[in-house]
C-alpha cells in the first residue's frame, strides 16, 4: 500500500495547508493531534471530492503530480496498486488493462525509472482516454437557436431521471428560459405525481395524461402545448427500463420518432442518466440506449455517495458520448457541469478514504 | 438473464484446463488470472476477488490435486467449491415474530427499488404465506413516494398506513405498529426513504426507527447492477443497522451480478429475495446454491450439445428414428434412451443448461427427481424380454410380479405403462406429420417426470 499511503500523506499535507486552523506540520505532533487531524482530513477529503468536481485543471494536475512523485521507482508494485485504484473505482477491467499496458509502454519508450516522470504520463493518459480526439472543452447543452428545444431523458430504473429533470428545469429557468415538463413515465406508480412536485418546486408547467396511457401520446401533446405556449425548452421524462427489454426499448424509439417528426432538429439532446454506483453494466446501458435513441450526452448521478463513477472512463474509452452533468445530491441545485480533470482526480481521492477505513 | 455473462466467461476458462492430464503451476496461474478477470468484469468486489483467487491458488497447487489422474477437472472442482462457498448455502426463510405483527424494515440507497419491493413482498406474503400485511409509507422525503406506495396498495388491495410528509418517519413507524395490532395485520412492512450510507443524519433516523419498532427483519435492498461500491454500502448499512438479509433487485437485467457474490462474502448476510421485474408478482426467493451452480456449469448450450454428441450414437439414433416411424419402439429402446440422457449428467443440470428453460412454461419449477428415474429403470428391468417388446401382454398377474421384482407398487407399473403408450402415440403423430421429419436422438422424447 505504499503508493497509496504516500499519496495520502501528500494530500494530507496539502489539506493542512489549506485549512484555516492549520496545525504546525512539524515532527513532534502528539498522537491526539494526529488523530484529530486525521478526522478532519477525512472530512475535508470528502468535502474536497464534492468541491473537487468544480476545481480547476491546475489543482487536479498538481495533485496527481504530487501523488506520483511520492513513489520512487516505477515497478510492478506501482502498477499493481494503480490497477487496484482504478478497478475499485469501477473503471472496468478492459480499460484499466489497456491503460496499464499503454503506461508500461510509455515507461519503456521514454525509459522512465523515476516515478516522478510518471505524473505526466498518468494524467495525460487518463485525460486522453476521456477526451479521445475531442477538444478538451466542457460540453454544454445543445439547444435550438430559435424556437422550441426538446430534451429527452432516458435510463434504467431508479437512476435519477425525474430528479435530474427537476434540477435541469431549475437551471434553465435561472437562465431565463421558459420550461415545460412532459410526464412521459406513465408506467411507474406515482411517477406523474413526482414530476408534478418538481414542476411546482421550479414553477414549470407539467403536461400529463393518466397513469397507464401511451407515453408517445403524452409527449405529442406536450410538444403541441409547449409550442402554443411559446416555450423554450421541453424536458421529457420517460419510464425507467432495463436495456435488455426489447419491447420497452422499442417504445422509447417510438417516443423519439414522435419528437423528431413534430419538431425539426429535435430532440436537441437525448440524455442518458447513469447512476454512479453502477458497475460494468453501465456500458451495456450506454450501448443499448444509444442504439435505440442515439444518446447525445450522459448525466452521472449520485456522485455524492462514495461511488466514483469510473465506468464513465470505460464508456468514453469505447464510445463517443460526453458527460454533460453530474448529480451531487437530491436538492434542486445539486447539478453541476462536468469537469473531466476534477473527475479523474476524484477517482483517486476516494480510494484514499477507503484504504484508511 | 443476469449472471449469464459471468457463466460464459468461466465456462470458457474451464474448457481450456478441463482435459489436461498434467497441470503445471503455470496452467493454474493462467486459469486463476482468467477467473480473476471474469469476476472483476462481473463487478465482484476487488478485495473479495483477491481473497478468492488466493484460496483457489493455494488449494489448486496442492499435491493431491496435481497428482490426481484428472488434475484439470480437480482444479475446476476447487474453483467451483470456492465459488459456491462464496455465494452461500440454501435459501433462507423470512422471519415470523412470536407475537404478531412481524415487522420488516426496508432500507437502502436511493433508487434501489425499496418501494416496489415493499409492494412485491407484501404480495408474496399474502399469496405464499396467507398473511395480511400493512404497508407503511415512511419515505417523507422523495417527492410522491407516499403516492407511489398508496398506488401499489390500491393495486394490491392492501392497506397503506401514511401520515403525509410532515410527520417524522419515527412517529409514522410507531403509530403504524399500533395500527397493525388494532387491525389484525400480522406483518408490517416499513418503506423508508433511500439514503446514502454516509449520511449520518439520515442513518440516525433509521437507527431510531429500529430502536422503536424492534423489527424482526431489516432488508437491505440492493440494485444488482451496483459496481465495486456495493461492498462499502452493504458493510456500512450492516454495521449501523445489523441488517438481517438482502433483497437483490433488477436481476431481470443483463447484469453479471457481482454484487450478489460480494455482499454475501463481506457481510455474511443472506440474500433472501430477488426482484425479477417491475410487476408486483415478480419477486422470487433467492436460492444461492442454485444460482451458484447456474453460474458454474449451466446455462451452457454448447456443452449440452457436446454432451449429447458424446453420448448419443449416430447409427443408433437413425435406427431409433425408424422405430419411431413404424411404431416398433419398445420399452428396451426407452431404457436405452433414458440411459443415454442420464449419462449426460443430472437432469436438472441439463435443464439448467438450456437458457430460458427456467422460464419455459411447464419446465418452470420442475424438480427433477432422480429417484423416480431409478424406479422407472427398476420396473422395466423386472420385465421379461417379451414383455418389454410387447407391453400389451402385461396382465394383472404380470404387473404384480413386476412390481414385486422392482420393489415398486402396481400403480407405479400402471403409470409407466400408460406413459409409454401415450409416448408411442405421440411419436406416431409426430412422425406422421407431413414434412416434419422425426429428429431422432432424445429430442422428441417426453421424459417420465
Ligand atoms: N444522493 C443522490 N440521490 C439522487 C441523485 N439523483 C437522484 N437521486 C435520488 O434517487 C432516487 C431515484 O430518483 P428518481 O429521479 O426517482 O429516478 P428515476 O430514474 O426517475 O426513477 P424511475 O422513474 O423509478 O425509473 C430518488 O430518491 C432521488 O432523490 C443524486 O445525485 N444524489
Ligand atoms: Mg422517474
Amino acid at each position: 500500500m505504499s503508493f497509496l499511503k504516500k499519496l495520502k500523506e501528500k494530500i494530507t499535507k496539502k489539506e493542512e495547508k489549506e485549512q484555516v486552523m492549520t496545525v504546525e506540520t512539524n515532527d513532534e505532533v502528539s498522537d491526539a493531534e494526529v488523530e484529530q487531524d486525521q478526522a478532519k482530513e477525512r472530512e475535508s477529503i470528502a468535502d474536497k471530492f464534492i468541491s473537487g468536481l468544480s476545481k480547476t485543471r491546475d489543482s487536479f494536475a498538481e495533485k496527481l503530480n504530487d501523488l506520483v512523485a511520492q513513489y520512487r521507482t516505477v515497478d510492478e508494485d506501482f502498477f499493481e496498486e494503480l490497477e487496484e485504484i482504478l478497478i475499485t473505482a469501477d473503471v472496468g477491467v478492459n480499460t484499466v488493462m489497456e491503460l496499464i499496458d499503454e503506461l508500461k509502454m510509455e515507461v519503456k519508450r521514454r525509459n522512465i525509472k523515476d516515478s516522478s516522470e510518471m505524473k505526466e504520463v498518468i494524467s495525460e493518459k487518463l485525460v486522453e482516454i476521456y477526451y479521445g480526439d475531442d477538444t478538451e472543452e466542457m460540453e454544454e447543452l445543445q439547444l435550438a437557436e430559435e424556437g422550441l428545444s426538446v430534451i429527452l431523458i432516458v435510463g434504467v430504473n431508479g437512476v435519477g431521471k425525474t430528479t435530474t429533470i427537476g434540477k435541469l428545469a431549475k437551471r434553465l429557468k435561472d437562465q431565463g428560459k421558459n420550461v415545460v415538463l412532459a410526464a412521459g413515465d406513465t408506467f411507474r406508480a406515482g411517477a406523474i405525481d413526482q414530476l408534478e412536485v418538481w414542476g411546482e418546486r421550479v414553477n414549470a408547467s407539467v403536461i400529463k395524461h393518466s397513469e397507464g396511457s401511451d407515453p408517445a401520446a403524452v409527449i405529442y401533446d406536450a410538444i403541441q402545448s409547449a409550442k402554443s405556449k411559446g416555450a423554450d425548452v421541453l424536458l421529457c421524462d420517460t419510464a425507467g427500463r432495463l436495456q435488455n427489454k426489447v419491447n420497452l426499448m422499442n417504445e422509447l424509439a417510438k417516443v423519439k420518432r414522435i419528437i423528431e417528426r413534430e419538431v425539426p432538429g429535435a430532440p436537441h439532446e437525448t440524455l442518458l442518466v447513469l447512476d454512479a454506483t453502477t458497475g460494468q453494466n453501465a456500458l451495456s446501458q450506454a450501448k443499448t440506449f444509444s442504439q435505440s435513441t442515439d444518446v447525445s450526452g450522459i448525466v452521472l448521478t449520485k456522485l455524492d455517495g462514495t461511488a466514483k463513477g469510473g465506468i464513465v472512463m470505460a464508456i468514453r474509452n469505447e464510445m463517443d458520448i460526453p458527460v454533460k452533468f453530474v448529480g451531487l445530491g437530491e436538492k434542486v441545485t445539486d447539478l453541476q457541469s462536468f469537469d473531466a480533470h476534477a473527475f479523474v482526480y476524484g477517482l483517486f481521492a476516494n480510494m484514499l478514504e477507503e484504504t484508511e477505513q | 438473464m443476469a449472471f449469464e455473462g459471468l457463466a460464459d466467461r468461466l465456462q470458457h476458462t474451464f474448457q481450456k484446463i478441463k482435459g489436461k492430464g498434467k497441470v503445471t503451476e503455470a496452467d493454474v496461474k493462467e486459469m486463476t488470472r482468467e477467473v480473476r478477470l471474469a469476476l472483476l468484469e462481473a463487478d465482484v468486489n476487488f478485495k473479495v476477488v483477491k481473497d478468492f483467487i488466493k484460496r483457489v491458488k493455494e488449494r489448486a497447487v496442492d499435491q493431491e490435486v496435481m497428482a490426481s489422474l484428472t488434475p484439470g477437472q480437480q482444479v475446476i472442482k476447487v474453483v467451483k467449491e470456492e465459488l459456491t462457498d462464496l455465494m452461500g448455502g440454501e435459501q433462507s426463510k423470512i422471519a415470523v415474530a412470536n407475537r404478531p405483527p412481524t415487522v420488516i424494515m426496508m432500507v437502502g440507497l436511493q433508487g434501489a427499488g425499496k418501494t416496489t419491493t415493499t409492494g412485491k413482498l407484501a404480495n408474496h406474503l399474502r399469496k405464499k404465506h396467507n398473511r395480511n400485511p400493512l404497508l407503511v409509507a415512511a419515505d417523507v422525503y422523495r417527492p410522491a413516494a407516499i403516492n407511489q406506495l398508496e398506488t401499489l396498495g390500491n393495486q394490491l388491495d392492501m392497506p397503506v398506513f401514511s401520515k403525509g410528509t410532515e410527520a417524522s418517519p419515527v412517529d409514522i413507524a410507531n403509530e403504524a405498529i399500533a395500527h397493525a395490532k388494532d387491525n389484525h395485520n400480522d406483518y408490517v412492512i416499513i418503506d423508508t426513504a433511500g439514503r446514502l450510507h454516509v449520511d449520518e443524519h439520515l442513518m440516525d433516523e433509521l437507527k431510531q426507527i429500529r430502536t422503536n419498532v424492534q423489527p424482526d427483519e431489516i432488508f437491505l435492498v440492493v440494485d444488482a447492477m451496483t459496481g465495486q461500491d456495493a461492498v462499502n454500502v452493504a458493510e456500512s448499512f450492516n454495521d449501523q443497522l445489523d441488517v438481517t438479509g438482502v433483497v437483490l433487485t433488477k436481476l431481470d437485467g443483463d447484469t453479471r451480478g457481482g454484487a450478489a457474490l460480494s455482499i454475501k462474502a463481506v457481510t455474511d448476510k443472506p440474500i433472501k429475495f430477488a426482484g425479477m421485474g417491475e410487476k408486483l408478482d415478480q419477486l422470487e426467493p433467492f436460492h444461492p446454491d442454485r444460482m451458484a451452480s447456474r453460474i458454474l456449469g449451466m446455462g451452457d448450450v454448447l456443452s449440452l450439445i457436446e454432451k449429447a454428441q458424446n453420448e448419443v450414437d449416430e447409427d443408433q439414433a437413425k435406427q431409433l428414428e425408424q422405430k419411431m416411424r413404424d411404431a416398433s419402439f419398445t420399452l428396451d429402446d426407452f431404457l436405452d434412451q433414458m440411459g443415454q440422457v442420464r449419462n449426460m449428467g443430472p437432469l436438472d443440470e441439463l435443464l439448467g443448461m438450456i437458457p430460458g428453460a427456467d422460464k419455459m412454461k411447464g419446465l418452470k419449477n420442475v424438480q427433477v427427481d432422480e429417484k423416480q428415474l431409478n424406479h422407472v429403470e427398476a420396473i422395466i428391468k423386472s420385465m421379461t424380454k417379451q414383455e418389454r417388446e410387447d407391453p400389451g401382454i402385461i396382465n394383472a398377474s404380470r404387473k404384480k410380479r413386476i412390481a414385486k421384482g422392482s420393489g415398486r407398487n402396481v400403480s407405479e407399473v400402471n403409470r409407466l405403462l400408460k406413459q409409454f403408450t401415450d409416448m408411442k402415440k405421440m411419436m406416431k403423430q409426430m412422425t406422421n406429420q407431413k414434412g416434419k421429419k422425426g429428429k431422432g436422438g432424445f429430442g422428441g422424447f417426453k421424459l417420465p417426470f
